[in-house]
């Protein structure tokens, strides 16, 4: 294509700001007062289970919903808040992906394009060249139900991204697909937006999808953020208990710190964990990857209750006391049977300790 | 035990086709026939057929004026109304909704009634075709608007609208460009439903009409009561003749929808 | 804004239409029953009144035996006709379905022809028996008539939902070792219910409306509205006829609402 049109391709959009933003249905707060900054470019998910508040943000920067209050979003500073989504210019791609069923996969590609009143022939152009990005040339002029569902997820893909928005905001883009096409998806949809470079919001309840796609995670729990980094740190450092659970496996070991060590007592023998600080009541906690087998003295005995086999890995369920059962993930080449006592110790750097629980 | 039960299902399912279907064949047979009572041996004619159109022609001509006029109103009308109710939903629509349908539990006569006594003093008015096409137009409006709001139910017009406003797209746009297309089987069951329901309609029209704006049913109440059977089955058949096809159409419709929706 | 002007654009045909031509005539009609010369006792002179209180009780119940006969043989015929596919499947639900379109004066002449004077039936037991049974004119007419014209419309919405009923639950039913009548009385006509209810309410009210039949049939037997028929044209009676229409209309809708609440009421629960 011509020069200038693929320099137009490759924009970052605008940066998003969020100031005290809120949202109340009916009395009910559905968003607390929340401060956001996404710069130009970059990619945030928001991630959650249900009723987090996270489709809730992500239909307020969108224009679908309107804040509680004035100035409480702004797109590379300008206030957007009172402008309807269709003055905004955003790309947005549906859970349903919406798609018009009346209209060819090309024609809803266009569609944006010509409420613009775009040329016909760049109109065209334009629309051959995102349906060329997306993989979907050979489909243009199929109609929407005649296509697969990860082909309509493309369709609306592109459709969004046709209009050059300003941001581009995806609400569960892939939870309507089945697992190994939404594997294969999340990839592809990672490194297309890195290659638009378009500032972009992401709402999943997957955390798979949201460590492969964003820049920055935001994990969202009633109505607010409880801890925005990037993918690392939300795994490795997680805020708080609720943020632990969320993003994988966290094994837990209650007890109290003595003298800088927690011990507890498993038959005859006394596991010692160290802990430091003063003297407490804690839990602490581990993720089931920072395990090590060892015979060193000092480590942690337990027993196998049972094994499952995952590929590369096989997770353990190992009883150190009835009430302390931990998860261990470990080289599948190892081979262990149920009632086997094996030795562990745990990667000191990645022993976490939450204050008390939310 | 269940043989039994299907075999009398099969048996009452037959009896009422042939209770519904006979009578009618009876009077395609009765119009075609020179006299009915002497049956067969008196042969076939067409002449009964050409009488009727001579005497009642004006009728033929005049329902299906009204029925579209009628189809006209009910979609300038319905088809936004439906449309307005699904989005505004709530109590006030419900409300809306129970008034419109009125029309349907209410005898035809007493909205005849009603109508006459407030606008019979309009006299072009209401010696006009379009005073029974107002009356129509009340009747087979809940249907219409049924049908469309039935679509509704079943596609999410909601993040239609939504996907084609992010688009930028103002909503007048979006109600031609989106809405209109994905109801239209909606709209077009409730076009066809509304023709079949005004040229058959008579509670309204009996009261309603003048001598100059006689409908068909009207002039078939006049036949029934005043000519000989021939005749009176020949109007029938030309009866037939209308509305025949708009039913194979509203079937060939329902079929079609049920099929997109099965797969 | 725009949003709030559109939605005002959309609702405002049908308000003006509804305004002139429903809620205002509805209200005249009301005024003009409160009128008469028995004042506001009008409204009561369809029970107080011995003609009119005799027309209301024919009319309610041959517009509940309709309604009870209909329901029956239109669920069995959905039954039959759902989840079975067999040759001329489609023509027979056509010849089921089409009498639909036809006003009540044609359903007259359909009697008629059935058990009239020159019908079907007087023609066939008079070459049989000697006698000619006629029927059309009498309240078994009346009541074949409506019977005609409720077949098709209660058939069609019972039939849409018997089409929805899964199959599996019938089947699981069966597994657990149910009789066919425990099958009908637990899982199919609960299933069915809502739409029976829908049916029967739209046989009912129109039962209760009809006049096309009452009036080509030419019985004796005053129903309700062939008689606000002659109270307006032939007694001229305007405040009468418009007295006994709004009781009749309240009667009906008082009876459909009823009837659709619990069709609510029973969808929620299933």
């Amino acid at each position: 294509m011509n020069a200038p049109a693929q320099a137009n391709a490759v924009r970052s959009g605008s940066s998003i700001t969020t100031r005290q933003l809120t949202k109340t249905f009916n009395g009910t707060t559905v968003l607390q007062p929340t401060d956001l900054e996404i710069p130009s470019g970059q990619i945030l998910v928001l991630l959650g289970p249900s009723g987090c508040g996270k489709t809730t943000l992500l239909r307020l920067i969108a224009g679908l919903e309107r804040p509680d209050g004035p100035d409480m979003i702004r797109f590379d500073g300008e206030d957007v808040g009172g402008v309807p989504i269709e003055k905004r210019n955003v790309g947005m791609v549906f859970q349903s992906y919406a798609l018009f069923p009346n209209m060819t996969v090309a024609e809803n590609v266009a569609y944006g394009l010509k409420i613009r009143k775009i040329e016909r022939t760049r109109r065209e152009a334009e629309t051959r060249r995102l349906l060329a990005l997306v993989g979907l040339e050979d489909y243009a002029d199929r109609r929407i139900s005649a296509v697969s569902g990860g082909q309509r997820q493309r369709t609306a893909l592109a459709r969004a991204l046709a209009i050059k928005p300003r941001v581009l905001l995806l609400d569960e883009p892939l939870a309507a697909l089945d697992a190994v096409l939404r594997e294969r998806l999340r990839v592809e949809i990672g490194l297309l937006l890195r290659e638009f470079g378009i500032t972009a919001v992401y709402v999943t309840h997957d955390q798979a999808e949201a460590m492969a796609i964003g820049d920055r995670i935001a994990v969202m729990q009633k109505g607010r953020i409880a801890q925005i980094d990037v993918p690392q740190a939300i795994y490795h450092r997680p805020a708080n208990d609720f943020v632990a659970d969320f993003v994988g496996t966290m094994n837990r070991i209650a007890g109290r710190v003595e003298g800088g060590v927690l011990g507890i007592q498993a038959g005859e023998t006394r596991v010692r964990l160290n802990a430091g600080g003063p003297d407490r009541a804690t839990t602490l906690c581990f993720r089931p990857e920072a395990v090590r087998l060892t015979s060193a003295t000092g480590a942690i005995v337990a027993r196998v209750a049972a094994a499952t086999f995952f590929g590369a890995t096989q997770r353990l369920v190992a009883e150190v006391t009835p009430e302390c059962r931990l998860q261990l993930d470990l080289p599948s080449s190892l081979s262990f049977t149920p009632g086997q006592v094996i030795a562990f110790d745990i990667d000191p750097a990645a022993i976490l300790e939450f204050k008390a629980a939310v | 035990m269940r043989q039994w039960t299907s075999f009398a299902g099969i048996a009452i399912t037959a009896l009422l086709a042939l209770f519904l279907v006979v009578p009618v064949l009876l009077s395609v047979y009765a119009g075609l026939t020179v006299n009915y009572a002497r049956g067969f041996s008196a042969g076939f004619t067409l002449e009964w057929v050409r009488q009727v159109w001579e005497l009642y022609a004006d009728t033929v001509w005049r329902s299906l004026v009204v029925a579209l006029l009628t189809l006209m109103l009910t979609l300038l009308i319905g088809v936004p109304g439906a449309y307005a109710l699904v989005r505004n939903g709530g109590r006030f629509a419900r409300a809306v909704e129970e008034i419109v349908t009125l029309p349907v539990a209410v005898p035809g006569l007493a909205l005849a009634l009603a109508l006459i006594l407030s606008y019979g003093g309009f006299g072009a008015f209401r010696q006009s075709t379009l005073f029974v096409v107002v009356g129509h137009v009340l009747f087979t409006l809940p249907f219409m608007m049924r049908s469309v709001i039935a679509v509704f139910d079943t596609i999410d017009w909601r993040t239609l609208d939504e996907g084609a406003a992010s688009l930028g797209s103002p909503v007048w746009r979006r109600f031609i460009d989106v809405i209109l297309p994905n109801v239209r089987p909606g709209i077009v069951a409730g076009a066809l439903t509304v023709v079949t329901l005004s040229i058959g309609e008579f509670n309204l029209t009996w009261m309603m009409h003048t001598p100059m704006t006689k409908t068909l049913p009207v002039g078939l109440a006049d036949a029934y009561a005043s000519m000989r059977l021939e005749i009176a089955s020949a109007y029938t058949i030309v009866f037939l003749i209308m509305v025949i096809p708009l039913l194979i159409g509203l079937q060939t419709i329902a079929g079609l929808t049920e099929k997109r929706t099965k797969s | 804004m725009a949003s709030r002007r559109f939605d005002l654009f959309l609702i405002l045909p049908l308000a003006i239409f509804t305004l002139a031509f429903l809620i205002l005539p509805l209200a005249r009609l009301a005024v003009e029953a409160g009128s008469g010369p028995q004042g506001l006792a009008g409204f009561f002179a369809i029970l107080t009144e011995a003609r009119f209180r005799n027309s209301l009780i024919v009319t309610l119940a041959l517009a509940i035996v309709t309604t009870v006969a209909t329901l029956t043989v239109a669920t069995i015929a959905a039954q039959t006709l759902a989840g079975r596919q067999f040759p001329g499947r489609g023509l027979l639900l056509s010849m089921l379905t089409f009498p639909l379109a036809f006003p009540g004066v044609v359903v007259g002449f359909m009697i008629i022809l059935f058990g009239g004077r020159l019908g079907l039936v007087g023609s066939v037991s008079k070459s049989l028996f000697g006698t000619n049974v006629v029927f059309a004119y009498s309240l078994f007419g009346l009541f074949l008539g409506y019977l005609y014209f409720s077949v098709p419309r209660v058939l069609l919405t019972i039939l849409a939902a018997a089409e929805k009923l899964d199959p599996a639950l019938v089947e699981a039913a069966r597994s657990l070792g149910a009789s066919p009548f425990a099958i009908q009385r637990d899982v199919v006509l609960p299933a069915l219910f809502p739409a029976m209810y829908t049916g029967g309410a739209l046989c009912f009210a129109t039962a209760m409306g009809a006049f096309g039949t009452a009036f080509t049939l030419a019985t004796t037997i005053d129903v309700t509205p062939m008689l606000i028929y002659t109270e307006f044209t032939l007694s001229t009676n305007a405040n009468m006829a418009a007295a006994i229409s709004i009781a009749l209309g309240l009667i009906t809708w008082a009876v459909l609402a009823i009837a659709r609440s619990r069709a609510m009421h029973d969808a929620k629960g299933a």
